[in-house]
């Protein structure tokens, strides 16, 4: 292979600085030790870190999302891992349909999925309760379980499980010890990137949460919409830091390239 | 393979599709549906159907500037996407293993940041006092502080900057495919690098160009958290004005018939023009 071309090679460093700055600024504000946004370069402090402590909105917004991530990425799983296997696994009449289905909450845009849960949720009085919630969360999420359980499954090669068949082992014990532990990566992947949308989710949210429910990128969000002062960077650094904890969880997973590129 | 085999993929699967039915297309059709009713003075939803909410969609020029605004946008970003998405991807294909995996962190990483965090971050360098207009002063190339908040050019570069790694892995896709000999032929046959990229890898990738093109377009079309934090008032897109018929002016109806024609457009580039693409390319290349 030759060498990258020298103007290719400053592009790239471009662009990782363009990728990193938004990330790397919110990092470097959060260290100020002024009452407004300012680099803390001429005196840096951990004041806005301890300012998130007196902040209960914020901490209960966080422990809030990380219960609805939960609730949401598992019953996202429970029902696209079946899916998946069948999809991966046989051929049957309606296969393309199902699979179809399975992925369209992908096209449809968060804030027509927020307006169609909104009016459903308050249709059958669930609006702006953690249910209403989970669920909507639930089937926002699901594809991207669904796709890793695909990829995974039909990534590896059919003929150990025909193996094991052929010497005798009953079609739930080939199941339970062959086909599952292959697909498990697959599942704990699609588990943390159904986590990490449902966590970041905020179009969809933004609807149907109530004051007593909110999360905490509506809070953020909120927020903003008044001032834009050191303390959001702080809770931004201490979610930036989360969300790379996560990524290295996913990366070890599953990697990183195929969580992202994954197609099924 | 017994009969019992043959109905088990559909019990594995019926629950998920009756989820999304029970839990996405009947929400969807009763919202959806509400865009052929009016309005009653009093806020009260009318009983008689009627297509005045597209009618006024179409004829109300305050819309039409909302909908002509959001498809400029979306197309500025796609465009911005290909021009820097494009050579990052080729980039990312040629470096080794150990330095992939590092870029790959730095450029794919932010896809999994809280969107809010990245605007918050894009608002901190867009502001008068922001770290661009600092730099722009120092260098001399502005006398006085460029408002870059609430501008066209502060929501493309912002909304780029979330979007750009969806135009990254679709290249990337088709780059994977791309047999290196053919570069290094055309390199023996004495092509400068500039020819080779221009003539022989640039037309490899093109479908991969498009399918990232329509996801960046359909995505920037439906974005809501970086139009609202950055865009602002001033700068009201679909997305936002959805949000605004529906929580503040609380005129459901017109925010479902704005809801409906946003859907329509994003599915339509998503499903349609991408399959066009396909059958397109599949006579060119096979």
């Amino acid at each position: 292979m030759n060498r990258l071309p020298r103007f290719l090679l400053g592009f790239h460093i471009l662009f990782a600085v363009f990728m990193i700055a938004p990330l790397a600024v919110v990092v470097l504000v959060a260290f100020t030790d002024k009452n407004y946004i300012s680099m803390p370069f001429d005196g840096a402090s951990l004041r806005w870190f301890t300012a998130i402590l007196g902040r209960q909105d914020f901490i209960d917004a966080f422990y809030r999302s990380v219960i609805l991530a939960t609730g949401a990425a598992t019953i996202a799983s429970i029902f696209a891992v079946p899916a998946g296997m069948a999809i991966a696994w046989y051929k049957f009449r309606g296969r393309e349909t199902v699979l179809n289905l399975l992925l369209s909450p992908l096209m449809v845009p968060h804030i027509v999925l927020g307006i169609a849960m909104l009016r459903f949720l308050s249709q059958i009085g669930a609006n702006g309760t953690m249910v209403g919630l989970v669920l909507a969360h639930a089937v926002a999420v699901m594809p991207y379980v669904l796709r890793l359980v695909v990829s995974a499954a039909t990534g590896f090669d059919r003929s150990i499980a025909q193996a094991a068949e052929s010497l005798g082992a009953t079609s739930w014990t080939v199941f339970r010890r062959v086909e599952l532990p292959l697909i498990i990566p697959g599942i704990a992947g699609g588990w943390l990137l159904a986590f990490i949308n449902s966590f970041d989710e905020l179009a969809l949210t933004v609807f149907i949460a109530s004051p007593s429910t909110q999360t905490l990128p509506v809070t953020l969000y909120a927020y903003i919409a008044n001032t834009i002062d050191p303390l959001l960077a702080s809770i931004s650094t201490v979610l930036i830091v989360f969300t790379f904890a996560l990524m290295m969880l996913l990366e070890r997973f599953y990697g990183l390239g195929r969580v992202l590129g994954g197609r099924s | 393979m017994n009969t019992n085999r043959n109905v088990l993929p559909y019990w594995l699967s019926a629950p998920g599709a009756l989820a999304v039915l029970a839990l996405m297309g009947v929400p969807l059709v009763m919202t959806l549906s509400l865009s052929f009713f009016g309005l009653q003075p009093g806020g009260q939803i009318d009983n008689t159907i009627t297509l005045q909410n597209y009618a006024h969609l179409v004829s109300d020029d305050y819309y039409a500037g909302i909908f002509l605004r959001t498809l400029l946008l979306s197309l500025a970003v796609t465009c911005s996407c290909i021009l820097i998405g494009v050579p990052e991807a080729y980039v990312l294909s040629r470096l080794s293993a150990r330095w992939r995996a590092v870029s790959m962190v730095v450029v794919l990483g932010p896809l999994l940041v809280s969107v809010v965090v990245r605007t918050l971050g894009w608002a901190i360098l867009l502001e008068n006092e922001g770290l661009i207009n600092k730099g722009l002063l120092a260098i001399g190339a502005i006398d006085q502080p460029v408002s870059l908040m609430y501008s066209y050019t502060g929501v493309v570069l912002a909304l780029s900057h979330v979007l750009v790694p969806y135009m990254i892995l679709a290249t990337w896709a088709s780059l994977q495919k791309l047999d290196f000999s053919t570069e290094q032929a055309a390199n023996s046959l004495s092509a400068s690098s500039l020819t080779v990229l221009r003539r022989i890898i640039l037309p490899q990738v093109i479908p991969g160009v498009l399918s990232g093109s329509l996801i960046v377009f359909a995505l920037a079309a439906s974005a809501f958290a970086t139009p609202a934090i950055i865009g602002g008032r001033r700068l009201k897109v679909v997305s936002t004005t959805i949000y605004d018929e529906f929580l503040n002016y609380v005129n459901w109806p017109m925010g479902a018939a704005l809801a409906a024609v946003l859907m329509v457009l994003v599915v339509f580039v998503t499903v349609y023009a991408n399959r066009a693409i396909e059958r397109r390319f599949k006579q060119v290349f096979s």
